[in-house]
């Protein structure tokens, strides 16, 4: 094998492995989606889905995730493409949107602790706040990577290496898009009708 | 004021907690003992360096793989102080004071997760790597960098379960630590968050390890290696990682949630405000029932290769062999209710799950059958890893029977808690996987070290091995029938089962002596090891891995083979084909790179900190892991290269030494 073909195959194993490890990553969220199934009427007495859920505030909150997903995806296509300055756009505007989002949360968390309803106070909360702050915390992990792409696509303008890097990005992306449908759905939509 | 600082500081650390009872620090003081004579020996014999630069931060698999044994038998001699204590104890009944009680629970949940997690995962993983990509015909694993970082990740895990000797205590809690026994409420101090940090940061280094190998095996393979023309070895890792990436997300999440009801005060699993306890269970185990077949997949694909090249036969049944494998694989997700029978889920959840577990053990005598009519008209050799082999049959058997027993919920009602459990999986797990690992060490080590092992030592130790195992387990079936219950330090004399431990004690003490037998050969075998030199194949060996110098050059292959069938080195032994001059390529090797240990050592940081509730170095630790992963991973040139000529050149090498060898043994 020449270094070129090699170069190749080793891309083309990073990209299996991370395939392999957003799998695990999805029986990691799979278990706490059980853990909140089972619990999801845990409320020992007090406020359930219902009675805490802001449904068009998370509403919002998804619609922003879902847009951030779809602008990822032009980053990538315009990297592809070699457009420079496009690039850099849509990334910035992914950024901004992850960041949005992410501050969304804390946000809803904050209220909920600010009225006493923190993880502390049931086995229900419990299980949403974890389920939720779990997304929360693969969402800050992304956008720290994020930076580092913009930054080293901005330095090496570019190299092989780092676009294939935006690649495996764009599949953690989405893929925690994926994830979050499921928290709306079935945290918040099913969860929070009476 | 200072007590604020003191304890923003240090967290719950406090003096006191470094105080011991004299059996505890005296194996605490043994443990540092032995590490700070460690760091003189080396510092005086100036090995620093030469540690550091050819096995610390090496990446590549055969150093790593030595790397998992070594701490794997560490871990052996401690697990097995620690299960000499316990039969003491039971022996003694509390006619002398040996040990009290909150020690004798502490010790025996130390022997459970120390044994699984750090003996058992630790050689499966060690000889993974010795192993696996020279079989398949490959240079390296995938991701050789993510290679190291699971090896640290796992040692950072072994000096953290190893802690509470020095500082502070372990868990009480058994090896799988129930809530609500485990909760803060019952649990308040540091032993269970010892546990758990210990088990999540090894159990990510495992996750991560499952990963690679999955994707070494699928893409690495040498040409014309179908899937269907794999060594059964090969294949036995394939499942067993693939078990790997679904199961031990799960222990991850676990862990985790219990984490968050202990540090954070969470309700998962606490007896109050809506907690579940049963939750716990049912979780641990959809991790914990594969597990065990993750750790026993990998022992039986040792068998296969052993027991085809001690019979100068091929496999017996090589496609059933792989579907059996696989169909075990798959079977062992949909058993995990039979550990908690007695839940009270119903009569007709508890017969569902007995059922299922009664039909893995069709795919599993399959295999036995296969690996007996491979011996049928075999020629069969009766070297050591054969005589492992035939120990497996006899108690893997015997354990697969009780476990057939237990599978039927109403006889697990009356056995549930025994002894007899205790004996069943001890019959499994070292008879199985320990047995497993043993013959594959003795097999192997020719291949990695250049010589063979001392044959009547080794023959010793199986012999002590084997007899001392029967004594010590066979009373404990008798004893769980009695109504023994597990994890008793004391019992009433009047029961009459002082006897049958005694029995069982003295078993344990013939197992030491074994053991004690597998120490002395090995450093008997590197003593002498000018006298059993080999070359590349002792064994008349039939895969891929016997082709190659032993030991191995880093680069494994430096032309890679072309495979046409299964045993394929068998094949190129029997068609002697002209030899022509090998063209030589240039190889990309990864650099040595001391990332791994760094993320290593924040990790023991990161966990340390959680333990003992020391916030700011908690932070520290992880900022330091994912600074310096990082730093690592945008560099853009990981691998140099070793140029044709050198390769050439070190094959020139290997041959005139082989060469040389065989005129010295003619």
């Amino acid at each position: 094998m020449t270094r070129a073909e090699e170069e190749v195959a080793i891309h083309e194993k990073k990209a299996l492995g991370f395939w392999i490890y957003l799998m695990t990553d999805c029986v990691l969220f799979a278990t706490l989606f059980a853990t909140f199934a089972v619990l999801r009427n845990a409320t020992a007495g007090g406020p359930g889905g219902p009675e805490l859920f802001d449904l068009p505030f998370v509403l919002i909150e998804t619609m922003i995730l879902l847009t951030s997903s779809f602008t990822i995806g032009m980053a990538l296509l315009a990297s592809l493409r070699g457009l420079k300055k496009q690039t850099f756009v849509w990334l910035f505007v992914t950024f901004a949107l992850g960041v949005v989002f992410l501050s969304m949360e804390l946000y809803e968390f904050m209220v909920l602790i600010g009225e006493g309803h923190g993880p502390q106070q049931s086995a229900f909360l419990s299980a949403y706040f974890t389920l939720v702050a779990t997304h929360g915390i693969h969402i800050a992990i992304g956008l720290l990577w994020m930076s580092i792409v913009i930054v080293r696509l901005w330095r090496h303008n570019f190299k092989k290496t780092d676009v294939n890097r935006l690649a495996l990005l764009g599949l953690f992306w989405h893929f925690l898009d994926v994830i979050w449908i499921f928290i709306f759905s079935f945290v918040y939509l099913i969860g929070g009708m009476a | 004021m200072f007590d604020d600082i003191l304890k923003a500081v240090f967290g719950r650390l406090t003096l006191q907690d470094f105080i011991h009872e004299p059996i505890m620090a005296g194996a605490g003081i043994a443990m540092v003992g032995a590490l700070v004579l460690a760091i003189i020996g080396i510092t005086f014999f100036k090995r620093w360096k030469w540690l550091w630069r050819n096995w610390l931060t090496s990446l590549d698999p055969k150093k790593i793989g030595v790397m998992y044994l070594i701490i794997s038998v560490i871990m052996l001699l401690r697990g097995l102080a620690d299960a000499m204590l316990i039969r003491a104890q039971q022996v003694l009944n509390g006619s002398t004071e040996l040990l009290n009680s909150d020690h004798f629970q502490q010790i025996f949940s130390a022997h459970g997760s120390i044994m699984i997690f750090f003996v058992a995962m630790g050689v499966i993983f060690g000889i993974f790597n010795l192993i696996v990509p020279s079989q398949i015909g490959s240079r390296d694993v995938a991701f050789p960098f993510l290679n190291s970082v699971s090896f640290w990740l796992f040692a950072a895990g072994m000096i953290l379960i190893n802690m509470p000797m020095v500082v502070g205590e372990f868990s009480t809690a058994g090896w799988l630590a129930y809530p609500p026994l485990s909760g803060l409420e019952y649990s308040p101090g540091v032993g269970v968050d010892y546990w758990i940090w210990s088990l999540q940061i090894a159990g990510i280094g495992s996750l991560l390890t499952g990963i690679n190998f999955f994707v070494t095996i699928i893409k690495m393979r040498a040409p014309g290696m179908s899937l269907m023309k794999m060594p059964i070895f090969t294949w036995s890792v394939l499942t067993s990682v693939a078990m790997i990436m679904f199961a031990f997300p799960v222990l991850t999440a676990t862990l985790g949630l219990l984490a968050l009801d202990r540090t954070l005060g969470m309700h998962f699993f606490t007896s109050m405000a809506g907690g579940n306890p049963m939750m716990y269970v049912n979780l641990i185990w959809a991790w914990g029932h594969p597990e065990v077949y993750i750790l026993v997949l990998p022992a039986f694909g040792i068998f296969s290769e052993v027991v085809a090249t001690f019979s100068k036969k091929r496999i017996f049944g090589y496609t059933s062999m792989v579907v059996a494998l696989i169909a075990i694989a798959i079977l062992s997700f949909t058993v995990w209710l039979h550990h908690f029978f007695t839940m009270g889920a119903g009569a007709d959840v508890n017969t569902f799950f007995g059922i299922m577990t009664m039909v893995i053990a069709i795919p599993t005598g399959v295999k036995v059958f296969n690996w007996i009519f491979t011996m049928y008209r075999g020629r069969v050799e009766f070297k050591t890893p054969m005589m492992w082999f035939m120990g497996f049959i006899v108690t893997f058997t015997l354990g697969g029977l009780t476990g057939v027993m237990l599978s039927v919920p109403a006889v697990d009602f009356q056995l549930h808690n025994s002894l007899f459990l205790v004996a069943h999986f001890h019959n499994m797990i070292v008879g199985g996987v320990l047995f497993g690992a043993f013959a594959g060490f003795s097999y192997w080590f020719p291949k990695f070290t250049g010589f063979t092992l001392n044959e009547t030592l080794g023959k010793f130790a199986f012999w002590f091995w084997i007899i001392g195992f029967l004594l010590a387990f066979v009373p404990l079936y008798i004893l769980g029938f009695m109504g023994a219950t597990r994890r008793l330090d004391h019992y009433d004399p009047s029961m009459g089962w002082q006897g049958l431990f005694i029995v069982a004690g003295l078993g344990v003490a013939l197992i030491c002596v074994g053991v004690f037998f597998q120490l002395f050969q090995i450093a008997y075998s590197i003593w002498k090891r000018k006298e059993n030199l080999v070359t590349n194949d002792p064994w008349d060996g039939r895969t891929l891995e016997w082709s190659i110098a032993s030991p191995p050059p880093e680069y494994n292959f430096a032309v890679v083979p072309t495979v046409t069938t299964r045993d394929a080195f068998w094949e190129m032994k029997q068609t002697k084909k002209k030899a022509t001059e090998p063209e030589y390529e240039d190889i990309w090797l990864p650099k040595n790179s001391g990332a791994g240990i760094i993320v290593g050592l924040f990790a023991l940081l990161f966990g340390t900190a959680i333990i003992w509730h020391m916030w700011w170095l908690a932070v520290v630790g992880l900022i330091g892991v994912t600074i310096t992963l990082i730093i690592k991973l945008s560099d853009d040139e990981p691998d140099y290269k070793l140029t044709a000529a050198k390769v050439a050149k070190h094959e020139v090498m290997l041959k005139n030494a082989k060469l040389k060898l065989q005129e010295k043994t003619v």
